[in-house]
């Protein structure tokens, strides 16, 4: 009995834990006293087994850095304006580059001393003449670019994280994937649509004044004024459900921008039973907005949102207080999605859906049951063809497959592992592989019988000439199961996790677990003829 | 019970026949894998990109009404396909033409117009865009390479260089079966296509290590007899085994052929057909193949 008490006691001690990890899988409500260190965390399902949505998204990062330069650009002329320094112009040139364009070579000296102070990581480039103008070039060198490219990404991720968190889905998962891509999964989600707008939508707020001089009717992109942009205010008539679209021209700098906002919520107007957003601004924001509408009594402020125009009102009076509102004709849904937005910030950048995998619930439960059905299935066929074909022995190799199955089951749950429909399948062909090694083991063992051993001694040989043959043919299938967990994704990914757990855990079982039920058989009990 | 008792099949003297055989399906595997690369099989989307959508209906639904309302509005080359059960229909576009996000919502809402009296579900929908197909087929073809030139480097260590390469060959040969087969089927060549592969692949391998691990054993014991002889011998040996492993593996791949649903329904019958050419191919691709190349049993070192 000593001989193989600590390999009864390691298989009971794996049985015990296995069913320990997988107890919040299968109870639904876990009782009270199962607290502490015991395990609440169930096996996951894939995507495709619970339904919901996967994203791959790609940050536009270039157009961060250029969305940088042109702020950098705004600054500059901001602060040669309250130094009283004279320019002809400041502005993004190319995709790496701002020029600041000056009559003299005297003010060049202040702009140096300016550039150096506020943006040192930027290269200023020497001064040149050109038809009487001196011009100066800051340039973001490639490695200062992947630096904000970088944040980029990750500000991006944290953006949508928060919408995400606001929008309320259960287990979202969100993660960067290599240089610029985001991931975002949402399991169970309901309408995958409404969530893909809210969490791809730029959000870049912003106040921009209406330039009442120019007929808007009749303006095209080439005859405005430099400073000065056209957009679109976009009306969807509520009962006929068609849009409309009025050009606006608007000055292209922002007066106010979504950074300075606090919060954002939902309102219903009580007089037009009409949704609007409410926003408050931070002080910043409160004096900005106080100083420019006390300066506009009478004009038309735009409220512009990623370069549409949600509304564009009269400023009656001046407005401090740091409180406005937005309004336009939107649903509630769009209203509230609009303030879950604005409270999350903006997306440095834009973000461009590269991959969508939307799977309903139905499906996936679907996927679930015939899934289990067909593995149940396999499951009995094996049992049965093992049962037959090799008779009590036939038997010990199924106990070990069912232990297999527990086992592995227990491991993913232990290990948080993803259960996919793939994984499934790679369950169901470890059924049929888990017999494998019982097979070789066993026909070795049949072998050796026909040379006339007896069965003790037969039963040792057949083990050990199998083991290497065992260990060769589940090393091979490893190798493919590791590569595969590398390259994979998704449901590849869970395919790959069963796969390789299950090839482990077969070692353990065929070489460990039914061995010691044979040998405690043929100790006890003397047997001429082995069942086999 | 036993289902074949001591065997003596000469399986060397059939390498002819079973050469011209292998060498034919490996042929067809070759233009299948050419025709795959140049994009002109049944590529699945998340390798040309594209946009693909399974819809359940509330009543049957006809190819033939489901294209004549596309087309009418415009979506010119959507391939449509009815799954038996369910009236459900599966809608494919690939890119280049029209592979935009909008006409997944497109597609949706001329259904809607078009069938007002036999509403559907979205099931599942997959839209990828055609710079995530080019990262995949690239990760594929790393995949595909690294557990090849791991699994030769095992058996190379484990047994000698006539044997790796031999079962490197075998196993080369049931992927180019899986993929003749394919091919030839007109079925969808898709990430989970690719799994099936090389699971097959280990798979494969497996079964050949065990017929060369009685080959080898066989040899150390009796070194005077025929190369061909020990090879027969040692493959007779293990022909049960062989028998009897591939039968519980397919037992089950086939239970998920039949039962496991529409999804996996592909990925179960390449793995079925995998399991059968790789019982095949180490038999009759694998030992036959060092048969030939050790000519005289003198050389043999392994």
């Amino acid at each position: 009995m000593k001989k193989y008490a600590w390999r009864v006691s390691l298989i009971a001690l794996f049985i015990v834990a296995s069913i320990v990890y997988l107890v919040p899988t299968v109870v639904g409500q876990l009782p009270s006293w199962w607290s502490g260190v015991l395990p609440k965390d169930k096996i996951h399902l894939g995507l495709d087994l619970q339904g919901g949505t996967h994203l791959v998204m790609g940050v536009e990062t270039q157009k961060a850095v250029e969305g940088q330069l042109d702020l950098i650009a705004t600054d500059i002329e901001d602060s040669l304006n309250e130094q009283k320094v004279r320019f002809k112009k400041v502005g993004k040139i190319s995709s790496d580059r701002v020029q600041v364009t000056l009559y003299d070579s005297a003010s060049a000296d202040a702009v140096q001393k300016l550039v150096k102070k506020k943006y040192p990581d930027l290269e200023l480039l020497p001064a040149t003449n050109e038809g009487g103008f001196v011009n100066m070039q800051l340039r973001i060198n490639e490695k200062e670019a992947q630096v904000r490219k970088d944040r980029a990404v990750a500000q991006a991720l944290e953006t949508i994280r928060n919408r995400i968190d606001q929008f309320g889905v259960a287990e979202p998962i969100i993660q960067r994937e290599g240089i610029d891509h985001i991931v975002v999964q949402l399991p169970g989600i309901k309408d995958p649509k409404r969530a893909i707008e809210l969490i791809g939508k730029t959000a870049r707020l912003e106040f921009k004044l209406v330039d009442e001089n120019v007929n808007a009717a009749t303006a095209t992109p080439g005859t405005i004024p430099e400073d000065d942009e056209l957009l679109y205010e976009k009306r969807t008539d509520p009962t006929t459900g068609a849009v409309s679209e009025t050009p606006l021209v608007v000055k292209r700098k922002a007066m106010i921008t979504g950074e300075l906002l606090t919060d954002a919520q939902i309102r219903i107007d009580s007089q037009y039973n009409q949704p609007y957003v409410a926003i408050e601004f931070n002080s910043t924001g409160a004096r900005l907005f106080d100083q420019v509408t006390a300066a506009n009594v009478g004009k038309r402020f735009a409220i512009v949102l990623d370069n549409n125009i949600y509304s564009a009102p009269v400023i009656r009076e001046r407005i401090s207080g740091g409180s406005a509102q937005i309004s336009g004709s939107f649903t509630e849904k769009d209203a509230s999605d609009l303030a879950i937005v604005l409270r999350a910030g903006s997306l440095p950048a834009p973000v461009k859906i590269l991959q969508n995998v939307t799977v309903g619930p139905s499906l996936g439960a679907d996927s679930i049951h015939k899934g289990l059905f067909a593995g149940l299935i396999g499951v009995a066929l094996v049992v049965v063809f093992m049962a037959i074909y090799y008779k009590i022995s036939g038997m010990v190799a199924n106990i070990g497959m069912v232990l297999n199955i527990v086992y592995l089951m227990g491991a993913m749950a232990a290990l948080g592992a993803t259960l996919t429909l793939p994984g499934i399948a790679a369950i169901v062909l470890l059924v049929g592989m888990s017999v494998d090694a019982n097979v070789l083991i066993f026909e070795r063992i049949r072998e050796e019988l026909r040379l006339g051993k007896t069965p003790h001694a037969a039963l040792d040989a057949g083990y050990d000439k199998a083991f290497l043959t065992i260990m060769d043919s589940h090393v091979t299938t490893l190798i493919t199961a590791a590569v595969l967990f590398q390259f994979g994704t998704g449901p590849v990914k869970g395919f790959a996790v069963s796969l390789s757990l299950g090839i482990i855990i077969n070692l353990f079982t065929s070489l460990v677990s039914t061995r010691v039920i044979f040998d405690m058989f043929l100790d006890r009990v003397r047997v001429k003829r082995l069942s086999i | 019970m036993e289902l074949i008792g001591k065997t003596k099949i000469d399986f060397m003297g059939m390498k002819k026949v079973t050469f011209v055989i292998s060498g034919i399906i490996a042929l067809i595997g070759l233009i299948a894998i050419i025709q795959i690369g140049r994009g002109a099989a049944n590529m699945g989307i998340d390798f040309s990109g594209g946009i693909a959508m399974q819809l359940k209906f509330d009543k049957p639904v006809t190819i033939q009404q489901a294209r004549e309302a596309l087309v009418r509005e415009g979506v010119k080359d959507a391939e449509l396909q009815e799954i038996t059960d369910g009236n459900k229909l599966l809608i494919k576009i690939r890119k280049g033409s029209q592979g935009d996000v909008k006409v997944a919502d497109h597609i949706q809402d001329v259904l809607k117009k078009e069938f007002p009296a036999n509403p559907f579900q979205v099931e599942s929908s997959t839209e990828i865009g055609p710079s995530i197909g080019e990262k995949l087929k690239k990760d594929t073809l790393v995949a595909v390479a690294i557990s090849m030139l791991g699994i030769v480097l095992y058996i190379a260590w484990r047994f000698d260089f006539k044997f790796g390469v031999a079962a490197v060959v075998a196993t080369l040969h049931d992927v180019l079966a899986i993929f003749a087969v394919f091919f030839l089927l007109h079925k969808e060549v898709n990430l989970l296509l690719i799994t099936a592969v090389l699971t097959i692949a280990g798979y494969s391998m497996t079964d050949t290590v065990v017929v060369f691990d009685r080959i080898r054993e066989n040899l150390h014991k009796s070194l005077k007899d025929p190369l061909m002889d020990v090879f027969n011998r040692s493959i007779n040996e293990v022909l049960s085994r062989t028998i009897v492993t591939s039968l519980t593996a397919f037992l089950s791949a086939v239970a998920l052929l039949v039962f496991g649903g529409e999804v996996i329904h592909d990925f179960a019958f390449a793995l079925a057909v995998g399991i059968a050419v790789g019982t095949y191919s180490s038999v009759f691709v694998a030992s036959p193949i060092v048969v030939i190349w050790e000519k005289a049993p003198e050389e043999v070192k392994a």
